[in-house]
């Protein structure tokens, strides 16, 4: 295979998939550089003027920055855990043998194909409407004053929502992984004379570190992201409560108008994904190796 | 102690009936190798005993005690299996303890317990390895070691050594054979492998389709097979079949003469004539798998060199005495 005629096919073939993949990436890139360097307002068109960093420095030191940054470091962190404790359990109980499996794993999996925007709205206007939803009629039958999700605890609705449309990519790795975790392997515990739970903990938890891993890498490049749930259901507010880094950059370019300063925050964002990807494969991608 | 009793033993997976009824008795300290060709029942049999599969009826008696509704771990039995199962985040140290650390050992006794198996192994060096950092032969100690650890009632081996190579798998064999000697426990062991099976048993068990077709020491299995399926399982080459005018003048249906009893003559004079189709010459024996026309293809085994070929005319003559006879159900007739 790896003769040098081969080589040069096997690259040649590759390279206009590459180059254009490549162009598909550096434009973006480069037009966003170019931009966060302009003082570029959509209300004022024609004024576009080289302004270096201030752009950059405009955006860093904008106290809605840190509120965002929090925001969206406990959005992601409590979406990570919810999906992964909710789906440890959720994944042990979808391999067991059960009568119709199938449909039920179907339909576990079911919410991570509906859109964001669809599901957002389901939850907003069906599920945790205060006069209307499901739950404030719950609540009703049980006495209780129904809650005003997006009013009084905006962030964990959102919080709850993604953990919702997260958990059944969650439980999917975890339960593939659950299923390539060798029956010879349970049955010598079992001959060991190891619990259940011993067996759990001993053999099927770190069986599972590896999944856990993956899922906790890709969650997190997505999770980052989150922007339709928010634009549909609290608009980033009350206030900055739900507004995290990708909401910002939006409310920077298209309500106050401000693409430079917009593009400033893009490539803040990109760094940060960095920096939070570069701890990350040093915590949990050890698990990966080998 | 630990000896095993088998009575009446069946199991059926649905309307599949794997094992038909087991009865047998396994002495204390002997070693045992269930045989048969794949889909016997010789695995599930294993399983039975171990507790890893329910029986569907008999009974399982352990020193006398009755075991079927006791869960694996409190049969005192201990399991090698095939895949070797170890557990892989875990160290060779904590794979031989991890059955002593479920039983509640304290630390240091563990650490002595294990360190003791590992140097009867030779796995001292390896102690802190992973068992993917450990070669197919090590992995299959350490899998050994955490059987013996525990000081089981008695070994149950699943094919342990299929996934080694030929040369790797003789030494094994020896070994294991070795250590189950100097520690004196009842050891059953499975294998589809009939050089296996001779080699290490003191008594074999033939199975064939969820049925014991004999159990007995392994020459007793070579010298008297109890049928033909026994008769044509154990001993390699296999054993010649002759249905016939040959067999009726010696008041059989069949009969079965091994390749290593048939006497080699040169001109096809006397005995039964053919042509050598293929001659195997291994230095140390030489095999001839000879046409004989409406006898169909018989093997001779002649021990050292014999300078015969392809096309030669040979007549194979079978030594009388060792000439098994078998009725028409496929039953050995005796005397």
């Amino acid at each position: 295979m790896a003769t040098r005629q081969t080589q040069y096919l096997a690259r040649s073939l590759l390279a206009p998939a590459v180059g254009l993949l490549f162009i598909w990436m550096i434009v973006p890139l480069a037009l966003t550089l170019y931009f966060s360097t302009l003082h570029y307002s959509l209300l004022d068109p024609g004024s576009e003027a080289f302004v270096g960093l201030e752009n950059f420095r405009y955006f860093l030191t904008d106290p809605a920055f840190l509120a965002s940054l929090q925001n969206t470091l406990v959005l992601v962190g409590s979406v990570l855990v919810l999906t992964i404790l909710l789906g440890i359990p959720l994944a042990l109980l979808l391999d067991q043998p059960v009568v119709g499996r199938n449909i039920v794993r179907l339909m576990v999996i079911a919410p991570f194909f509906v859109m964001p925007t669809v599901s957002a709205l389901v939850w907003k206007n069906l599920l945790m409407h205060p006069v209307s939803g499901l739950f404030a009629w719950l609540a009703k039958v049980f006495g209780l004053t129904p809650i005003d999700w997006f009013n009084d605890m905006p962030m964990f609705a959102i919080i709850l929502i993604v953990a919702w449309q997260w958990l059944p990519f969650a439980t999917l790795i975890l339960l593939t992984a659950l299923q390539s975790l060798d029956e010879e392997q349970k049955e010598a515990a079992e001959m060991d004379g190891a619990s259940g739970v011993s067996t759990f903990i001993y053999i099927t938890l770190p069986h599972l570190a590896r999944p856990i891993t993956v899922v906790v890498l890709i969650e997190t490049i997505f999770l980052l992201t989150v922007f339709a749930e928010i634009f549909v259901t609290t608009g980033g507010g009350p206030g900055l409560q739900t507004t995290n880094i990708a909401f910002l950059i939006y409310s920077q370019a298209l309500i106050q108008f401000d693409v430079g300063s917009a593009s400033a925050g893009g490539l803040v964002a990109v760094v940060i994904a960095n920096i939070v990807a570069f701890f990350l494969v040093r915590i949990v991608g050890r698990n990966l190796e080998a | 102690m630990g000896q095993i009793t088998l009575q009446g033993v069946q199991k059926a997976f649905g309307p599949v009936h794997i094992i038909k009824g087991a009865d047998l008795d396994i002495a204390d300290g002997s070693f045992v190798v269930f045989v048969g060709p794949s889909g016997c029942g010789k695995t599930t049999l294993l399983r039975l005993i171990a507790g890893l599969e329910d029986v569907t009826d008999g009974r399982i008696l352990i020193d006398g005690k009755n075991v079927v509704a006791v869960p694996p771990a409190k049969r005192g039995l201990s399991m090698v299996f095939q895949s070797y199962a170890l557990y892989p985040h875990m160290s060779v140290r904590g794979n031989i303890g991890f059955g002593l650390k479920m039983a509640g050992l304290a630390k240091d006794e563990i650490n002595r317990k294990v360190e003791a198996a590992a140097a009867t192994l030779n796995l001292t060096p390896y102690l802190e390895r992973k068992p993917r950092e450990l070669s197919g032969g090590q992995r299959q100690r350490v899998a050994i070691g955490r059987a013996i650890v525990r000081e089981p009632k008695a070994f149950l081996f699943d094919e342990p050594l299929s996934n080694l190579d030929a040369a790797l798998r003789v030494q094994m064999r020896i070994e294991v054979t070795r250590l189950q000697k100097q520690l004196g426990t009842t050891a059953i062991y499975v294998t589809h492998d009939q050089v296996e099976a001779m080699t290490m048993a003191d008594k074999i068990v033939v199975l064939n389709g969820g049925k014991i077709e004999q159990y007995g020491s392994p020459l007793d299995l070579y010298e008297k097979p109890a049928n033909l399926f026994v008769a044509g399982f154990i001993g390699s080459p296999k054993m010649n079949f002759v249905t016939g005018e040959s067999a009726l003048q010696r008041g059989a249906f069949t009969i079965g003469v091994r390749p290593e009893h048939l006497k080699i003559e040169r001109d096809g004079a006397g005995g039964w004539p053919g042509t050598i189709a293929v001659a195997e010459h291994l230095g140390s024996d030489t095999f001839l798998y000879v046409d004989a026309g409406q006898l169909g293809m018989l093997t001779a085994r002649y021990i050292g060199e014999l300078s015969l070929h392809a096309g030669d005319r040979v007549s194979l003559v079978p030594e009388p005495a060792r000439i098994h006879r078998f009725n028409e159900s496929g039953n050995a007739i005796r005397g």
